[in-house]
Parts: C-alpha cells; sequence; structure tokens
C-alpha cells in the first residue's frame, strides 16, 4: 500500500509539473500580442514607467521596449529596415522622416488621424507637425518637442556684471567676453562641443537662408547667410570664449556645469530632468534658461523632437496605433515629461500646471513657437555631419570661412549626386505608374523620394 | 571508375560551405563594389546603376580615402613592431629562471586580451583625459607638459596605438612562450660553456629558433592591425578632426551609416589588395631570413 501510494504521489507531481509547464506554454502564447516598441537614447527607461498603466487597459497587448543608443541608432534603423526587420512601432529623430519615407519604410497614418479621437492636428505645435510630413503624406506623430535653446548660469553671469541673459549674438559675445575676464580664463564662456552640429545648425537656421538650393540638388553654404553663422560660430572659439573641446574630451558636462567651468551650455530639452537629478541642491537656484540670442534679437531655433512611426512591415499595426494614441494623450505626455523632461508636442498638456508653472520651462514655450526645420532630403543627416567636421576644421584654424564653405559646397554636391540623377530621370519619365505605393496619394505627382523639398526654408 | 570521383564527394561539403559563405559574398561584394547601390537602390532597384570602376576612380581622388589610408599605415607600422617588441620582452621575462611567480603573472599579463574592449575604452578615456586623467597628472608631476590625448589630433593615433599594444601584447605573448620553452635547454648550456654573453645567446640562439614564431605572428599581427576599427569607434568616433579615422572606419561609415554599400564595397576590396601586398612583403622576407640563416 505505502508504495502504491508513493508510485502514486510521484505520478500526481509528475502530472502536476507537466501541466503548469503546459500552462506556462501556453501563457506565451496568449491570443494577445506583442509589441515591439524601440526608442532611441533616455527615452525608453521613461516610457517603461508608462507601459504598465497601458497594458492593464489593453490586456491583449504586451509591449516589449528595446532601447538603442543615439550615436548607433541611425545605422540600425537602416539595417533593420534593409533587413526586414523593423519593430512594430519606433521612435525616430523627425529629421530622419524624409529618408525613411524615401525608403518606403513608413506606414502612411493621416487615415487613422481622421478616426481618431485622441490625435487632433490643431492641438499640436506647427512647428512639431510639419516635419512629419513629406510631400503631403503624413508619416509620424509627434511624441516630444525638442529644440535647443541656453542653459545659463545666473550667479555667475551675475559676478560678471549682468543681470539678464543675451538676447542677440553680440550681447552674447560681450558676456562671454566678459566672463573670461573677469574669471582671469578660469572659466570658459559656453561650451559647444566640436563634433556637434546642432549649435551651427540653430545659427544658420537663424539666417532664413536655405542651406540646400534648387530643390535640394545642391548645397547653399556659400550663401551670405550661412557665412555669416559660420564666422560668428568659428568666431567664438577664435576669441577663447569657448573651448575647441569635442564632446569625447568633456565626459561630464553636468559637474563640469556645476563646478563652473563654463556659464552658458547650448542644448536641448531633456536637460532640464538631467540638470535636475545631476547639479547638487546647492546649485539648483542658480541655473535657468533662455530662448538662443539671434543676429539682432531673441532667435529662431532648429525643430528637433522626436515622432511615433509605424514601419510598413509591421504585422501588428491597429496595436502599435493603440499605443501611439495612449502616449499621445495630453495627461500622459504630462507624465512623460515629469519622468523626463521631454517636452510635450502638444499645446493642452503645457496648459497643466506642471508645465504652466514652471519657470526654467517659459524659455522653452517661448522658443517653440521660434522654430526653423532643416531641410528634408534623404541625405540630410550625412551632408549635417560633413558640415560639422569642415566647421571644426575651420575652428581647428586649417580653413578660412571662404575655404570651408566652398568645401562645404562641393562635398554636399556630391553627397547630392544620386539625388539629382534620381529626380532628372522621373521627370523625364513624367512618372508611368511609379511603385504603387504612391496610388492613394492621388495628390502627389512625384515619387516621394524625388519630390523638391522645402529646403531649408 | 574515376579516382577522383570520390574525393570530390568527400571534399563537397566543405567546399559547399566555403562557397557558399566565403566565395559567394566575396563576389557579391565586387559586384557590389562596381554599382552606385546606396540608400535609393535599397527603395527601390530601378535605382541601381552598374557604374564600373568609378567608385575605385573617385576613392582614388578623395583625400579623406588616403587620410584614412595614411593613419592606418601609421598604425600598423608603429603599432605592430612595438606590440611584437613588448610581447617578445614580456615572453623573455616570464620565461627568465629568475621569474617568480610565473603563473599569477601570466594570467595578469594576458587578462588585457580578454576583456572587452568597450568597458576598457571607457576607462582608458578617464584615463587619458586632460582635466583629471592619470596620465596627465603623472606627466604634470614629472615636469612634463600635460597631453591633451583625445583633443590634439598628434596624440589621438598615438593614443590608440598605447591602447591597441597594451590590449593585445598578452596573445603574441603567449605564443613567444610556448616557442621560447621548445628552445632546447642543452644549446644555452653549450653556448654559456663556450663563454658566450645573454646578448649572443639571445642573438644567435633564441632569435634564429624562433623566427618562424616571428613570421607567423608578425603577420598575424599585421593583418590583424590593418582592421583597426573598435579602438576608434568606442575612444574617438574617428575624431578629433578625423585623426583616427582608418580605412575600416571609413568603410563603415560609408557603408553601414549612410548606406553607400557601392563604395564601402570599393574601400573593402581596396584595403584588401593593401593587405594582401603588405603580408606578401613579411612573408617574403620570412622566407629569405629563414634561407640565410
Amino acid at each position: 500500500m505505502m508504495k502504491r501510494g508513493f508510485i502514486k504521489c510521484c505520478l500526481n507531481t509528475a502530472i502536476g509539473v507537466f501541466a503548469t509547464l503546459l500552462l506556462a506554454a501556453c501563457a506565451e502564447h496568449s491570443p494577445g500580442v506583442t509589441l515591439e516598441f524601440w526608442t532611441i537614447g533616455p527615452e525608453g527607461d521613461a516610457v517603461a514607467q508608462l507601459l504598465p498603466a497601458f497594458e492593464r487597459a489593453h490586456p491583449g497587448i504586451h509591449v516589449r521596449v528595446q532601447r538603442i543608443p543615439l550615436t548607433a541608432a541611425h545605422e540600425k534603423l537602416l539595417t533593420a529596415y534593409a533587413g526586414g526587420s523593423l519593430p512594430d512601432l519606433v521612435q525616430i529623430g523627425n529629421t530622419w522622416i524624409a529618408e525613411f519615407a524615401a525608403l518606403h519604410a513608413l506606414e502612411p497614418l493621416q487615415a487613422r488621424v481622421e478616426r481618431s479621437a485622441v490625435v487632433r492636428k490643431s492641438d499640436y505645435f506647427a512647428g512639431a507637425w510639419t516635419p512629419n510630413r513629406v510631400d503631403g503624406v503624413l508619416y509620424g506623430i509627434p511624441w516630444y518637442v525638442d529644440t535647443r535653446l541656453l542653459f545659463y548660469r545666473m550667479d555667475l553671469l551675475r559676478e560678471a556684471g549682468f543681470d539678464a541673459p543675451p538676447r542677440t549674438w553680440a550681447e552674447w559675445q560681450a558676456q562671454m567676453d566678459a566672463i573670461r575676464a573677469k574669471s582671469h580664463g578660469q572659466r570658459w564662456g559656453a561650451l559647444l562641443p566640436t563634433n556637434e552640429y546642432d549649435q551651427l545648425l540653430a545659427l544658420a537656421l537663424q539666417q532664413h537662408v536655405p542651406l540646400l538650393r534648387d530643390g535640394g540638388r545642391y548645397g547653399n553654404f556659400e550663401s551670405a547667410g550661412f557665412k555669416r553663422a559660420l564666422a560668428f560660430y568659428v568666431g567664438l572659439f577664435k576669441r577663447g570664449d569657448v573651448p575647441p573641446y569635442t564632446n569625447v574630451q568633456v565626459t561630464n558636462p553636468w559637474q563640469s556645469f556645476a563646478r563652473g567651468d563654463f556659464v552658458f551650455y547650448l542644448s536641448g530639452p531633456w536637460n532640464i530632468g538631467e540638470f535636475r537629478r545631476r547639479l547638487p541642491a546647492s546649485r539648483q537656484p542658480e541655473w535657468s534658461t533662455a530662448q538662443l540670442p539671434g543676429p539682432n534679437g531673441p532667435g529662431d531655433s532648429v525643430t528637433y523632437g522626436s515622432s511615433l512611426v509605424i514601419p510598413r512591415s509591421s504585422q501588428h499595426q491597429r496595436a502599435a496605433w493603440t499605443l501611439i494614441e495612449y502616449l499621445s494623450r495630453p495627461e500622459v505626455q504630462v507624465r512623460f515629461y515629469e519622468l523626463l523632461g521631454d517636452l510635450p508636442a502638444r499645446r493642452s498638456a503645457w496648459e497643466d500646471p506642471a508645465l504652466k508653472d514652471d519657470a526654467k520651462l517659459k524659455a522653452f514655450r517661448d522658443q517653440l513657437v521660434h522654430m526653423r526645420t532643416a531641410p528634408q532630403v534623404p541625405e540630410w543627416e550625412q551632408i549635417v555631419n560633413m558640415m560639422q567636421e569642415v566647421a571644426a576644421r575651420a575652428i581647428a584654424g586649417e580653413l578660412t570661412i571662404d575655404q570651408a564653405t566652398a568645401q562645404m559646397d562641393a562635398r554636399a554636391d556630391t553627397i547630392l549626386t544620386k539625388r539629382r540623377w534620381v529626380l532628372e530621370r522621373q521627370e523625364s519619365h513624367e512618372f508611368r505608374n511609379g511603385h504603387g505605393d504612391n496610388a492613394h496619394v492621388p495628390e502627389t505627382t512625384r515619387h516621394s523620394v524625388a519630390s523638391p523639398a522645402p529646403s531649408g526654408r | 571508375m574515376n579516382r577522383a570521383g570520390p574525393a570530390w564527394l568527400f571534399l563537397a561539403p566543405a567546399l559547399l560551405v566555403l562557397g557558399v559563405f566565403f566565395l559567394l559574398p566575396v563576389l557579391a561584394g565586387l559586384a557590389l563594389s562596381l554599382t552606385d547601390y546606396d540608400l535609393y537602390a535599397l527603395a527601390d532597384l530601378h535605382n541601381l546603376r552598374f557604374i564600373g570602376l568609378a567608385n575605385y576612380w573617385a576613392l582614388l581622388h578623395r583625400p579623406l580615402f588616403w587620410a584614412a589610408l595614411g593613419h592606418t599605415l601609421y598604425f600598423v607600422v608603429v603599432g605592430v613592431p612595438l606590440s611584437l617588441l613588448v610581447s617578445l620582452g614580456t615572453a623573455l621575462l616570464l620565461n627568465s629562471s629568475a621569474a617568480r611567480m610565473k603563473p599569477l603573472f601570466r594570467t595578469i599579463l594576458f587578462a588585457p586580451v580578454v576583456t572587452t574592449v568597450v568597458a576598457v575604452a571607457v576607462i582608458w578615456r578617464y584615463l587619458f583625459n586632460t582635466q583629471y586623467g592619470v596620465v596627465d597628472f603623472v606627466l604634470v608631476h614629472m615636469g612634463l607638459p600635460p597631453i591633451d590625448w583625445l583633443g590634439d589630433p598628434h596624440w589621438s593615433m598615438p593614443m590608440i596605438i598605447l591602447f591597441a599594444v597594451w590590449k593585445n601584447f598578452g596573445y603574441n605573448m603567449i605564443i613567444l612562450l610556448a616557442g621560447l620553452q621548445a628552445i632546447p635547454a642543452e644549446l644555452y648550456e653549450a653556448a654559456r660553456i663556450d663563454g658566450a654573453s645573454t646578448w649572443r645567446q639571445f642573438r644567435h640562439i633564441t632569435l634564429p629558433a624562433l623566427s618562424p614564431i616571428l613570421v607567423m605572428v608578425g603577420i598575424l599581427t599585421v593583418s590583424g592591425y590593418f582592421q583597426l576599427f573598435a579602438e576608434p569607434y568606442v575612444i574617438t568616433q574617428g575624431g578629433p578632426l578625423q585623426s583616427t579615422v582608418s580605412v575600416l572606419y571609413l568603410m563603415y561609415e560609408d557603408g553601414f551609416r549612410w548606406w553607400n554599400m557601392g563604395t564601402a564595397s570599393a574601400v573593402a576590396f581596396l584595403l584588401f589588395l593593401v593587405m594582401f601586398a603588405a603580408t606578401a612583403v613579411i612573408w617574403r622576407f620570412g622566407e629569405t631570413r629563414g634561407h640565410a640563416a
């Protein structure tokens, strides 16, 4: 009896274990969908905290977030596209949308927006919405907006004899000269890493001269406007106001800022969160933000920000759209801002006291209505990197302003060679039947690859 | 029956694997290098053009390609001898009868080889920082001027070389150590009885006995060092002022960052030619030395 009982017990246990395994296996293949969501940069950590609420509200959808570092994001996305392994939802910098639209990698979203009760175009900042449209087709929904402006130390500026941040280039330069002089060379005026193109690009867009000409066929860096911006930018280094450091050399800019190594830092809204988290409590009341100085008064800055796009290859587009709608809700946008400091793309979210009453955000609210978009051609990322490489050589004294801009134009023209050929071919073909991809966009008369983008504006 | 038949049958699996995973990709790469495969072609194959040798021609007229080749040669010409010297030196020390705790030192000296490049590179970036790096701290205390390792285009490549040598010497050290241990002790004994100095023992026993291994290690190191990529990618990202852009780094940027696969394939084949020539020269050198000995 004992023995039989023992065997029975064993059997029961075995069956129990087997059943559990079976159940576990079933759970993995439950009818719900698993959404692959790729984020770039620090957004992944923050969004992971928003997802539990989403998954509770939508039990059928499980979201898997993968974080991609910004420095590797562009090649990772291209490689994934070539390999057919793009996920269901991607956070993408809005300067890259033209490129991925040219690849036919993205799903048009206009129809979904029209049916949506959550995503309403009128509630978005115009500057944030525009870069998502390529040739009249909407490919992305703005997630957060981003621009570049000044972060500065109020105490150190006062020490140098100024009560207010600069409004013009001349004021900015004068303040930095004074900072250098008062600190006997101990402090720099600003930190503008020479291997980041944002700063020069923002100054160049203030000139209101397109950076590419003839519908994005040729570089336009030899324009008087761009030369003015480059001369001012390079001049800051030449005068000794700004150190010619790359961001590799300044491993921890927050520490340097807290120490007072420099007074101005040209950066984006994510640094509001970083500054609050990383600067010591004693420094918190002493930093602030200001609109970017322009040639003759408070200037424009560059439109950045990330959008959410659905790759054409995704099998779960409906679920992906559900997540986009969730992340676009004003209250979720506010929560996202609180987690990370990323600025909501929707005006209604800015009515929340968390944003409205924040003094450090005021400059951003002003800047958001003064934004300009970089040229929307697929090669832009390569061109703007090239621009900065050449600018760094000018900073190092290897090239004059004229030589640098001539080199920029020559290299931009080389990069754009294929684009000119593609445009020309399409114009001569007069667009017989194309890809069929554009069939549902009757107003488009050309291929999305080819249509001249509103360059620089 | 054909005698070769069964042989082919036995060779078939290996040939198949070689063909599919080696020969085919190489041929595809060669074909790619004759086209202008890029983003537009990726979107629509109608945008692909056969352009013959235009990619090669354009590369030969591109200053950055020559600069990258120069940086790579600099890295090889300085890095390889330095690396071999350090490997040989540490191998001799470890092989010396005076050395104590040999297994411990062998492990310590080999450790850099098995560490991750990325993790170590981050630490080196701190070590070589101008403001708070240990290296400059030591330099200043020795009364020397501090060096802007990460920001001065003249010093970035030496830093990369130092890093690569430190990271890789352990591997060759182990191979050379094995070679040293294989030299019969009687030879040294006889030399000592004849009154040969340590230097002459090294010159006339150690070096000749080690030369086949040295040639092999040299070829492996040269071909490895020509493929410089991870170090500048992680530490300097090609900068400052593109002074650490190597040929492979250029290929990576063209191919995977900007997706100009045609150009990138052409770079790959040019690098192959250069490496082939360099290896052939070393091989010849080793052979003539071998005959002379």
